[in-house]
């Protein structure tokens, strides 16, 4: 509901997993993570970079649904989870591209303006983490990272019967502390700010809190997780007169014969399968590479001089 | 973060003037109710305006110990006594109560006020949006032993249509209806021996809302914020099924609300009078209980709320239209300043991120709609200082819906226009191995060439 899910790989689908739409966090199989409810709202190739700062930016086109937009506004907390391979300032998307933390804190920023946040809990667990946020400057957020600039975030335990690594070490402690919160919880953020220590997870995990207003100690975890809403009780009702006259529908009495509608010819599907393919009007090259060219053959004629032309044609 | 600099100045301009005969005449009937609906065609109907009526202490028109009486249009009956100071405060305190006010003008400018000014009351409006989605909902979770019917159709066109028709001003409204099954809230009541039946806690009911909420559902084609009203009949298992208040009384309404998202009310089915009764009990839900109830849950949630009024003054009920005009004005108020506020921080924003970015290409239509916002948020600032609440409000709406178009078009991505960064990271690595024998071959040649020009001078 008011979860974006960004998947890259469908490792619940994969042909290799022996138990299909399930993923475990341990091999001792007890808690599917991929469970009844769970959406993917960008799969495979949606998951780009740009889609990514066009989902927290809400710069999207117009035809995007509901489901993958962030319809937040300023008294919304958001939960940021970002984990895959990483580096010093930047993350791995999709194997061809990055994201630096320059980026990220820009859209953070052009969300702070918008006011499209209220407060903000970014965790991420990647190699180097602490690199991304470090370039934070907008206010009200907090970040958590599963290692310092320079360290390796590591994974948990192999499954030898699937042949990967489960889970990553940091994310299985958070999960397991996670675990034990329930809706009423009064845990704050400096018991998530304990979880995994070097003993554990090998990696020093890191946190900045500089930026955000409040004091750790005083923020609750549901005020991230859980969705635990402001409610209050309704004290008093209106009262109606129950006794007018029935309203009158405002729809015509007869049923008007409408003409049954059928899809119109949108495309001439017919002619676009058996079109033979464009020819491409061939251009000549480009401004900068006929320069380019141009110096390059200059140079190489004026250094060996005119007379080698003959031994090249 | 943004510098913000807001300052607003609001004035009440006030003018006296005698009744003209008409009135003297409308005035001149046994209620005040009577009066106030007389009275009605006579005024200019001024969006944002008000007319009050100062009538003798002998009148009849004001009941006993009421000395000012707040009609549903925009008028109002005032007694004169105890002199004009005293007449002057009942004024000040019924322009409070009928007017704006400054908490309610801080309020509309919440998200530039900085923390912890603003008590908890003040969070809790829905932001002006151009249009909103209504949708109700009966959730019933046991239906092998309720089956309930709800003309819902009948209700709406009877009793929410009227609101939402005169709402029509601020906003578009759709509304929706469903029936949901097997839908449980989150929280299971305690069982309380005393009174014999199932209670919810106050401080349970903030989770009962995220559980139901992925079951809902709202419209994918629109984007406007979305009001769902549920309707809950408990199952034959936990009825009768109240809410507790904080003090641990039962709640007359048994409904409660979440600010920026809707209500939701428990519908308690009688027992049947006899044990062998066959399941599935028939239940025709009383609809104007339940429209009270979520009608009321509605005027909350747009702020519309009764605060604490003097003793002596008598506030007129709406009625089945479900808000009367001076605070339909109220609102109008509020909208009209938080929308110029929207505007000038998106405006600003967006100037920031231009100026950040050289390179990045605005196109016409962003343009255009940038340059549509700025002259409707000047006309409608103009507007607003002249107290033309009407043409204020609506060139508000012209600039917030310019701006957000302008904001949010997708061209404008930072990612788009390249980082200083990523050309040097990018171009580096391709261009400077290449460059490298050409740089040296020129350097040959400049050298080659200053050798042969000093050559001759040598030879001769």
């Amino acid at each position: 509901s008011h979860i974006v899910l960004m998947l890259a790989d469908d490792m619940a689908c994969n042909p290799r997993n022996p138990k299909p739409a399930t993923v475990f966090s341990h091999k001792n199989m007890e808690l599917n993570v991929y469970g009844d409810d769970v959406e993917v709202d960008y799969r495979s190739y949606e998951v780009t970079v740009e889609n990514f700062l066009r989902v927290l930016t809400g710069r999207i086109p117009p035809s995007t649904p509901r489901s993958k937009r962030l319809l937040s506004d300023d008294r919304s907390n958001i939960l940021i989870y970002m984990t895959g391979h990483g580096g010093n300032g930047f993350l791995k998307f999709q194997d061809s591209e990055e994201i630096t933390n320059v980026e990220l804190a820009d859209a953070f920023e052009q969300m702070w303006q918008k006011r499209r946040y209220n407060e903000l809990l970014f965790i991420i667990d990647t190699c180097q983490g602490a690199s991304m946020y470090e370039r934070f400057y907008s206010p009200n957020i907090m970040a958590l990272a599963s290692s310092q600039v320079g360290e390796d975030s590591l994974s948990h335990q192999p499954d030898l019967g699937i042949g990967v690594h489960l889970m990553d070490r940091y994310t299985f402690y958070v999960l397991e502390f996670l675990e034990e919160i329930h809706p009423a919880s009064q845990t704050n953020m400096n018991d998530l700010f304990q979880v995994c220590p070097k003993s554990l997870c090998v990696s020093t995990p890191g946190h900045r809190t500089d930026l955000f207003q409040r004091d750790p100690q005083n923020v609750l975890i549901t005020d991230f997780f859980g969705s635990v809403r402001k409610v209050e009780i309704t004290t008093e009702a209106i009262s109606l007169d129950g006794d007018l006259a029935g309203f009158e529908s405002k729809l015509p009495k007869d049923e008007l014969a409408t003409e049954s509608l059928k899809y119109a010819e949108q495309l001439p599907v017919a002619q676009i399968i058996h079109q033979k393919p464009k020819q491409k009007d061939w251009h000549p090259p480009g401004g900068f590479i006929l320069g380019l060219w141009a110096l390059i053959i200059m140079v190489f004629f004026k250094t060996y001089g005119i007379k080698h032309m003959k031994h090249i044609f | 973060p943004l510098a913000v600099r807001t300052s607003i100045t609001s004035r009440y301009e006030t003018i006296y003037r005698s009744t003209t005969a008409q009135e003297e005449a409308a005035l001149d009937v046994a209620t005040a109710r009577e009066a106030d609906a007389a009275l009605r065609p006579l005024q200019d109907a001024l969006l944002g305006s008000l007319t009050v009526y100062v009538v003798p202490e002998t009148s009849p028109l004001l009941p006993q110990g009421i000395s000012v009486y707040v009609g549903k249009h925009r008028s109002a009956l005032v007694r004169i006594g105890g002199g004009l100071a005293a007449l002057r405060t009942r004024l000040q305190q019924l322009t409070q109560v009928m007017s704006f006010t400054a908490s309610s003008i801080a309020t509309a400018l919440s998200d530039r006020m900085p923390n912890g000014q603003l008590g908890s009351d003040a969070r809790r409006h829905l932001k002006s949006s151009l249009g909103y989605e209504i949708t109700f909902s009966l959730l019933n979770p046991d239906p092998k032993s309720h089956a309930v019917d709800w003309d819902i159709e009948d209700a709406v066109n009877r009793y929410v249509q009227p609101v939402l028709d005169k709402l029509s001003l601020v906003a578009n409204f759709s509304v929706d209806s469903q029936i949901l099954y097997y839908a449980v809230l989150g929280v299971t009541p305690r069982f309380d021996k005393e009174s014999s039946s199932f209670l919810l806690s106050a401080h349970s009911l903030p989770h009962v809302i995220n559980p139901v909420e992925a079951r809902l559902g709202s419209s994918a084609a629109s984007l406007y914020p979305v009001l769902n009203f549920l309707l809950y009949v408990p199952e034959r298992s936990h009825s009768p099924l109240y809410i507790q208040d904080k003090d641990g009384a039962p709640v007359s309404t048994n409904a409660f609300h979440s600010p920026r998202w809707g209500g939701i009310m428990v519908y308690n089915v009688e027992a049947p009078a006899s044990p062998q009764a066959s399941l599935p009990l028939h239940v025709d839900v009383d609809m104007v209980r339940v429209m009270e109830v979520f009608l009321a849950q509605l005027r909350l949630l747009f702020g519309l709320s009764r605060e604490e009024l003097p003793a002596e003054f008598l506030l007129e009920s709406p009625g089945n239209e479900g808000l009367a005009d001076w605070e339909l004005d109220r609102l109008l108020w509020a909208h009209t300043v938080e929308n110029i506020a929207t505007v000038s921080t998106t405006l600003t924003s967006l100037a920031q991120l231009l100026d950040k970015i050289g390179n990045i290409v605005i196109k016409d239509d962003v343009a255009s709609e940038v340059y549509r916002a700025v002259a409707s948020a000047q006309s409608a600032v103009a507007k607003l200082a002249t107290g033309h609440l009407l043409s204020a409000f609506q060139a508000s709406k012209e600039a917030v819906t310019s701006s957000e178009r302008a904001f949010f078009d997708p061209s404008l991505l930072h990612l788009l226009y390249f980082p200083d960064d990523q050309k040097f990271a990018i171009y580096i690595p391709l261009f400077l191995p290449m460059a490298v024998p050409i740089l040296l071959s020129l350097a040959k040649i400049v050298r080659e060439a200053r050798q042969r020009k000093k050559e001759p001078t040598k030879m001769d």
